[in-house]
C-alpha cells in the first residue's frame, strides 16, 4: 500500500520561493516570537508570507498573533486564513483549547496531512515555527521539503547552546542550508556564543537583549512590532540575503 | 471539498507508479479509505473522475472503507471508532487531521488519549493495474 499524500507535497509547495524553518534544540528560547516577527516583518515589506505553526503539541503563535477564533476555508483542500497580512496555518484550528497529546508517528502523520491538503498558493516566504529538538517534525521537514533552510535560535545559556550545536551538526552533516544563528535573551555582554557559532562556520546573525516588555504585547501585533525585541529582529532580517 | 486534495494525491501517486511500471493505460485503481477520516465518498469519486489524466480514461476506481480500530496503549483495550460520540466540530476536525482524534477521543475503559490507530486511518493507494507499453 502506498501513502499517496507524499506525492502531492512538492506540488503544494511549488509556488513558494523561500521556506524557512525557525528551529532550536531547546524549548523556551523564543522561536515562536522570532518566527512570528520574522513573518510579520517580511509581510510589512510587501512580501507574500505564510506562517505555519508546526509545534503541534504546544502551538503558541496563534496567541502571539491574537488569532484565536479563525478557521481555514475549505476549497479543494484547505486555504489558510489571513491574519495581519499573513496566510496563517496552525493545528489549533482543529484542536481548539484542548490538549493534543501526539506521539512521534502521529506528529509525522499530521504534518504530512497538513502539507498535502494546505493550499498556500504563491508565497515569497513560508516561515515555519518548529517544535524544539531534532525529532520527527525536523526529520520530516528535511525529508519532505527539498528547499528548506534553517534559522536557528539559541540563548546565551550553555544548556541551550549545547542542543543547538547538535542541531547545527546534524543539519551540516545532512547538507541542509543554514541561514544562521540568532542569540536571544542576552542579559550580559559576552561573545562566547558568537565565537562558537563562527567556529562551526555558520553565520552569526545577531543578538537580541532580554526584553521584559515583550510579554505584555502578546496578542497585540501592533504593540509587539513596536518593542525593542521586534526592532532588533527587523534589523537582523534586513541583513539577511534571502 | 477537502476530498479534492486527497483525490489529487491519489492521482499523482497512481500516475507516478504507472510511469515507473511502464503502463500505457491504467485499468484499475484500488483505494482504501480509513473510516476515521469520514471521507465523503461521492465527493472523492467525483474528484477522481474529474482529475484523472488520459492514461486513466477507462480506469475503474474501487474504494474500500476500512473500519477504524483503536488500541489503548495504557490498558490495552481495543475498540472500534464510533463517530456518534463526537459533536459536529470534533468530527470535522478529525476529518481534516485524523490525529486530532487524540484530542477528542479517549479510551472507553481507562479514559487515556494515548491510543494507537491500528486500522482505518487516512487514504491509501492499495494497487493499480494496467496495460504495459508494448502489450497487445
Amino acid at each position: 500500500m502506498v501513502d499517496p499524500r507524499i506525492s502531492i507535497i512538492d506540488e503544494r509547495l511549488k509556488d513558494i520561493r523561500n521556506i524557512i524553518a525557525v528551529s532550536s534544540g531547546k524549548g523556551g528560547v523564543g522561536k515562536s516570537l522570532i518566527a512570528s516577527i520574522l513573518a510579520l516583518t517580511l509581510a510589512k515589506k510587501n512580501y507574500k508570507v505564510g506562517l505555519f505553526d508546526l509545534d503541534f503539541t504546544s502551538p503558541s503563535t496563534h496567541i502571539i498573533l491574537g488569532a484565536e477564533r479563525l478557521k481555514p476555508k475549505e476549497e479543494k483542500g484547505i486555504v489558510p486564513p489571513h491574519v495581519h497580512g499573513l496566510k496563517y496555518m496552525s493545528i489549533v484550528y482543529y484542536s481548539g483549547e484542548y490538549a493534543s497529546p501526539l506521539r512521534g508517528a502521529d506528529v509525522s502523520n499530521a504534518l504530512i496531512e497538513l502539507l498535502s491538503i494546505t493550499r498556500w498558493g504563491k508565497l515569497d516566504f513560508l516561515v515555519i515555527d518548529m517544535p524544539p529538538g531534532i525529532g520527527d517534525a525536523t526529520l520530516d521537514l528535511i525529508r519532505l521539503i527539498k528547499s528548506i533552510r534553517f534559522l536557528v535560535v539559541t540563548t546565551p545559556s550553555p544548556l541551550a547552546y549545547e542542543t543547538v550545536r547538535k542541531l547545527i551538526s546534524l543539519l551540516k552533516a545532512l547538507k541542509i542550508p543554514l541561514i544562521g544563528v540568532v542569540e536571544n535573551m542576552k542579559v550580559s555582554e559576552s561573545n562566547l556564543i558568537q565565537q562558537q557559532v563562527r567556529k562551526m562556520d555558520v553565520a552569526f546573525l545577531g543578538e537580541i537583549s532580554f526584553d521584559t516588555k515583550v510579554e505584555r504585547t502578546i496578542g497585540n501585533v501592533n504593540m509587539l512590532l513596536e518593542t525593542a525585541f521586534a526592532e532588533k529582529v527587523e534589523e537582523i532580517i534586513s541583513k539577511i540575503e534571502f | 471539498m477537502h476530498e479534492w486534495a486527497l483525490a489529487e494525491a491519489v492521482i499523482s501517486a497512481a500516475s507516478q507508479i504507472a510511469d515507473k511500471e511502464g503502463l500505457r493505460e491504467v485499468t484499475e485503481v484500488k483505494i482504501k479509505v480509513g473510516e476515521l477520516q469520514q471521507i465523503e465518498l461521492d465527493i472523492l469519486e467525483f474528484a477522481l473522475s474529474q482529475l484523472k489524466p488520459a492514461k486513466f480514461k477507462n480506469a475503474k476506481f474501487s474504494i474500500e472503507i476500512e473500519k477504524a480500530k483503536l488500541k489503548c496503549r495504557v490498558c490495552g483495550y481495543i475498540w472500534f471508532f464510533g463517530k456518534e460520540k463526537l459533536d459536529e466540530n470534533m468530527a470535522e476536525a478529525i476529518h481534516f487531521v485524523p490525529e486530532i482524534a487524540h484530542t477528542y477521543i479517549k479510551c472507553p475503559k481507562c479514559s487515556s488519549p494515548d491510543f494507537e490507530i491500528l486500522k482505518g486511518r487516512g487514504v491509501w493507494l492499495e494497487s493499480i493495474k494496467g496495460v504495459k507499453l508494448g502489450d497487445g
